[in-house]
């Protein structure tokens, strides 16, 4: 990585935390800036504006889980290990950069405005799901998965896996994400299995 | 072959006739005729008889078979393997005509055990006439278009070097898939089924079975009867020149979780799914109207 390209990862990093934690709207330029130790002015020189910034962020997420994904959709193991690797990376993901996956609910999917020019349908996290299709596609294609529309699957898994990190920041979770692992992942695995 | 009529001994095996029909619709066969002859053909008039050939031993230069092949099946109380076998060691030229001549097609399913083409089952190669390899082209399709048989035909009388596929096609007319030139090109970039038969709009790809993307052939290039291909007229293609026709279920497109079981030729399936993510996140307006 070069020096400017590490630069720019710093910056949406830092930016992705303060968005996730104050809010889309309660974070200025400036605040970033400052948590950067960088003037706004060149601040603007990586990117042109806070909306740009919230859209790269969140291809800069969707690449970060779509390639881990990627390594599990290319691993000769069966659609059941998959499964539980898919929900291990995810919950380790939102114990090690918590924000990110805050980043996803939060900002993302609570403010489509700043999102509506740029990121439309699904283009800005295709990476993402693009590996989750492959995950349902090679499943169903094994036998292991059942056939079914892609949406009902999508939101059983992806709701189920967002809920639970839900509760977790809320602190309504007795137990760390880690533990539940076997269980949810055996739960949608017979939810989306063929048998 | 330049300057006499070539000798065409036209054997049909387990057919339909189909393409013994579909050739009749060659618009220019006067002219064919004068450069082409039928030593013997099923249902036009030729020199000899089937009693004929069978019992004698006639001249021909280019062995033409239709119909899927099987050691059960005789032609008046000869077996066809015999006959394939006599007239294939003189001719210059053998085709295999249409997809059960090449593949086995839809008679695979006839009560004759061991059906097969001359040299594959469906993709599988065999070897029983492998010593003919050199000299045969497949003209694969159910049934092949009358222009792709007679191009063929002066290829050969002209000495025209043709370029053959894995499978002895003309490159000349398989290399393409018959999705090239489809009208509906359109829709099926910005993925818009919404196709209703008999209609000008639509894609149908993504819903109603078209299996043109991943099916070799000219046939939306060369069109039928000059006029019309069934894609452009609102029928899914049913990949007919392929190994593996018929496949089931020929007007529902087969999915597992959304996503097309076969994608376009040569497409890996995350650049596919990449590219349907992006053009499936903006509406086109103009395609979502009636055209008329
Ligand atoms: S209808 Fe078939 S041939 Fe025509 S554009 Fe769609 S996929 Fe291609
Ligand atoms: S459109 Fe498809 S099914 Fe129809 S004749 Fe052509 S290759 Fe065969």
């Amino acid at each position: 990585m070069d020096k400017k390209e590490a630069k720019r990862v710093e910056i949406i990093n830092v930016a992705l935390e303060l968005f996730a934690t104050k809010g889309f709207y309660s974070t200025t330029i400036p605040d970033i800036a400052k948590a950067l130790n960088m003037s706004v002015g060149n601040l603007y020189n990586y990117f042109k504006s806070k909306d740009i910034l919230a859209k790269e962020i969140i291809k800069y997420i969707s690449h970060y889980l779509g390639n881990k994904l990627k390594e599990i959709n290319m691993m000769p193991i069966s659609t059941k290990e998959k499964t539980k690797k898919i929900v291990e990376v995810y919950f380790e993901t939102a114990k090690n950069r918590p924000h990110m996956i805050d980043y996803f609910l939060r900002v993302y999917l609570s403010n489509r405005e700043v999102f509506k020019d740029g990121c439309e349908g699904m283009i800005c996290v295709s990476e993402f799901v693009t590996e989750i299709m492959i995950y349902f596609e090679e499943g169903v294609r094994r036998g292991e998965l059942k056939n079914q529309d892609f949406f009902s699957a999508f939101g059983l898994f992806m709701g189920y896996l967002g809920g639970m990190v839900f509760l977790k920041g809320e602190n309504i979770l007795p137990k760390e994400l880690e533990e539940y692992i076997d269980d949810i992942s055996n739960n949608i695995y017979r939810a989306l299995s063929a048998k | 072959m330049q300057n006499r009529r070539v000798k065409l001994l036209w054997l049909s095996a387990i057919a339909c006739n189909g393409n013994a029909h579909s050739f009749l619709n060659y618009p220019n066969l006067e002219q064919f005729l004068k450069d082409f002859s039928f030593v013997y053909h099923p249902i036009l008039e030729s020199l000899y008889s089937l009693e004929d050939i069978i019992n004698k031993q006639v001249e021909c230069d280019i062995l033409l078979i239709e119909g899927a092949i099987s050691p059960e099946f005789k032609k008046a109380n000869t077996p066809i393997i015999n006959l394939i076998s006599k007239y294939a060691n003189i001719a210059k030229k053998v085709i295999t005509i249409g997809t059960c001549a090449t593949f086995g097609g839809i008679f695979k399913e006839s009560g004759y055990r061991f059906t097969t083409g001359l040299h594959f089952e469906k993709e599988k190669e065999l070897f029983l006439f492998s010593s003919l390899k050199d000299k045969t082209i497949s003209l694969s399709g159910c049934p092949i278009h009358p222009e792709v048989l007679v191009s063929t035909l002066y290829a050969i009388k002209e000495d025209l070097e043709l370029h053959l596929d894995r499978f002895l096609r003309p490159k000349e007319f398989y290399a393409y898939t018959i999705h090239s030139g489809c009208t509906r090109n359109e829709y099926f970039e910005y993925k818009i089924d919404n196709h209703q038969f008999g209609r000008l709009e639509g894609c149908m790809f993504y819903e109603h079975g078209c299996q043109a993307p991943f099916s070799h052939g000219s046939c939306n290039r060369i069109l039928w009867n000059g006029v019309n291909s069934k894609t452009r007229n609102g029928e899914p293609c049913h990949g007919c020149t392929e190994p593996d026709f018929p496949k089931q279920n020929l007007f529902r497109t087969k999915k597992n979780m959304g996503v097309p079981q076969f994608l376009p030729l040569g497409v890996s399936k995350r650049a596919y799914l990449t590219l349907a993510g992006v053009t499936k996140a903006f509406k086109i307006k103009r395609l979502e109207e009636d055209l008329f």
